[in-house]
């Protein structure tokens, strides 16, 4: 079964590179996002981004971006291209095409993420560099790496879900966008409150303990993944792909 | 007794209230090109479906290869190699990659694909093309390369699904030429789904014809020209009196005799050598000037067959 999971990785990983060819996506189109969130963030917020909390926020949001921009290609694609069903055709168990598929997107979003987190902790150490080699927090790092790993499982589920309904990658997209603006776009609005709002929001934020908030996000994250993924496991199914998918 | 690569019994499908595939009993012996002729919607792609486990039956049963299609699925897809209604080619990899992850879905060692990558492309005289993304190539190189990708494995039974269908005839033509020395030099028994005929008239041994999911013919193609009518003898010439009438109406191969001007029209009731009956008019007396012999065509056989209890049949190639 592993092997079978590794070489559907490693086909998907091939069909992620040539997702949009050319220079103005693929290879460009990640340079830029490490670029802004390795980059240009860092330098804007010192070495308060290695510190505040909403650091984690922020490396939670970009795995759910990255793994949105694949995931559809990956299912509602397959489906849409008309490679499935000879997919299907062969030797490989549906949990081994599901589970490679998931872990394809998952290490995309995840891992990039990571990468941006690496590229910012250097570009924090360059800009602010005092002679001693500057790091995160034990806790906020831990909270990046299992938030962004966490969410980019929870967007590849979702993803999986929505794709597996779709008619086409398009509409797959654009459901999964919607799901993405009702996850977050309340945090974006926090800054248009009124000013006495903010002022209560950012009391109430400071006051709650972000040991405990980290944990039950994450334990509550970790239940809807394998939620998802159980409901992935029945639904990904060969006949009813097949019937689905014709 | 001879080995069977598929057999099925009664084997039925539906999807809903619709009969996609009715009572289906055949049986294709190893080493065998069987074709299954249909119009379209008419049960070949559901059949395929069926007996590579990828839909289950709604009655019946059928082995491939000696697995049950219900129980043993994985077994069977294991040994088959398949070209769909779709290529399945990923258009965004190149003929390369798309070879490349086959060879990893079905566990063979590197140095072995690299090897059968190279085989199979120069073969099929794609080798110097192998690093460009297939979406740059045409349908008919796609579709060497979707033959490529289902043989790679050296698969014992190979289903192809309308393998020209939708290519022009000089590409259709090379394709039929390429599977032709492919099977022959792999050894596969092939199962293909056509609609068109002088494809299975070349290509197959054994010919089974479906109309709405109901099997309606089914033999070799000699069997089945027999099966839509015998042979007739068309004679021109002079003197052929009631005498040599009667001694041919007493031969038991000959069926019914019609006399119009100079012109005999023998219906033969089998597949003789028809040398004795024209020699046997000479000797009674006859003058004969010109002998011809006709036999239903696969085509003329198929058309009955379909139109059978049935007055329109659409989208049918008999190229």
């Amino acid at each position: 079964m592993l092997t079978d999971i590794t070489t559907i990785i490693w086909k998907e990983t091939r069909e992620f590179i040539t997702l949009r060819p050319g220079l103005r996506g693929g290879w460009t189109g990640l340079l830029i996002i490490i670029a802004v969130f390795g980059i240009l963030f860092p330098l804007q917020s010192g070495r308060d981004w290695l510190s505040a909390p909403t650091t984690v926020l922020m490396w939670a949001w970009l795995p759910f971006i990255l793994v949105n921009s694949v995931v559809a290609d990956s299912f509602a694609g397959e489906r849409e291209r008309n490679t499935l069903e000879t997919l299907l055709a062969s030797r490989l168990s549906d949990r081994a095409i599901l589970i490679g598929k998931i872990s394809s997107a998952i290490a995309y979003g995840w891992g990039i993420s990571l990468i941006g987190v690496v590229v910012g902790l250097v570009t924090v150490n360059i800009s602010q560099w005092g002679g001693e080699f500057l790091f995160f927090p034990p806790l906020i790092c831990l909270a990046i790496i299992t938030s962004s790993f966490l969410v980019a499982w929870l967007a590849a589920g979702l993803g999986v879900m929505v794709s597996l309904k779709a008619a086409s990658v398009r509409q797959a997209q654009q459901t999964l966008s919607v799901a993405f603006l009702l996850l977050f776009v309340p945090l974006l609005l926090l800054p248009l409150l009124p000013n006495n709002l903010q002022v209560a929001a950012q009391n109430a934020l400071g006051s709650i303990n972000f040991q405990s908030v980290i944990i039950i996000a994450s334990i509550i994250i970790l239940l809807i993944d394998l939620g998802l993924l159980m409901v992935a496991f029945r639904r990904f199914n060969r006949s009813q792909l097949v019937i689905t998918g014709n | 007794m001879t080995e069977l690569a598929i057999k099925t019994e009664e084997l039925s499908r539906d999807f809903g209230s619709i009969r996609a595939l009715e009572s289906l009993s055949i049986q294709v012996p190893a080493g065998s090109v069987f074709g299954f002729l249909g119009p379209n919607g008419a049960g070949k792609t559901t059949t395929i479906r069926l007996l590579l486990g990828l839909l289950e039956p709604t009655r019946g049963h059928a082995q491939v290869l000696g697995h049950d299609i219900e129980h043993h699925a994985n077994e069977i897809r294991i040994q088959c190699g398949a070209l769909l209604e779709h290529n399945g080619i990923y258009e965004r990899l190149s003929a390369e990659n798309n070879l490349e992850f086959y060879g990893r879905v079905w566990r063979i060692p590197a140095s072995v694909r690299q090897a059968r990558i190279r085989e199979l492309l120069t073969n099929l005289e794609l080798w110097e093309r192998r690093k460009e993304p297939v979406s740059k190539w045409s349908r008919g190189m796609k579709q060497k390369l979707a033959m490529a990708r289902a043989l790679f494995h050296r698969p014992k039974l190979l289903f192809l699904d309308e393998p020209t269908a939708g290519l022009d005839p000089a590409a259709a033509a090379r394709l039929r030429d390429d599977l032709e020395k492919l099977v022959e030099f792999e050894g596969v028994t092939v199962f293909m789904n056509t609609h068109n005929l002088a494809e299975a008239e070349r290509l197959c041994q054994q010919i089974g014809i479906i109309r709405r999911g109901e099997l309606v013919g089914y033999g070799s193609p000699n069997d089945l020209r027999a099966q839509a009518g015998n042979p007739q003898l068309t004679i021109t010439g002079k003197d052929f009196s009631s005498q040599v009438l009667l001694e041919l109406r007493a031969r038991p191969e000959v069926g019914s005799i019609e006399k119009q001007n100079n012109r005999l029209t023998i219906q033969l009731e089998e597949i003789v050598e028809t040398a004795p009956l024209v020699s046997m008019l000479v000797s009674a007396g006859a003058q004969v000037e010109e002998v011809i012999k006709t036999q239903s065509s696969l085509e003329e056989v198929f058309l009955t067959l379909i139109n059978e209890n049935e007055e329109s049949v659409e989208e049918f190639d008999v190229n």
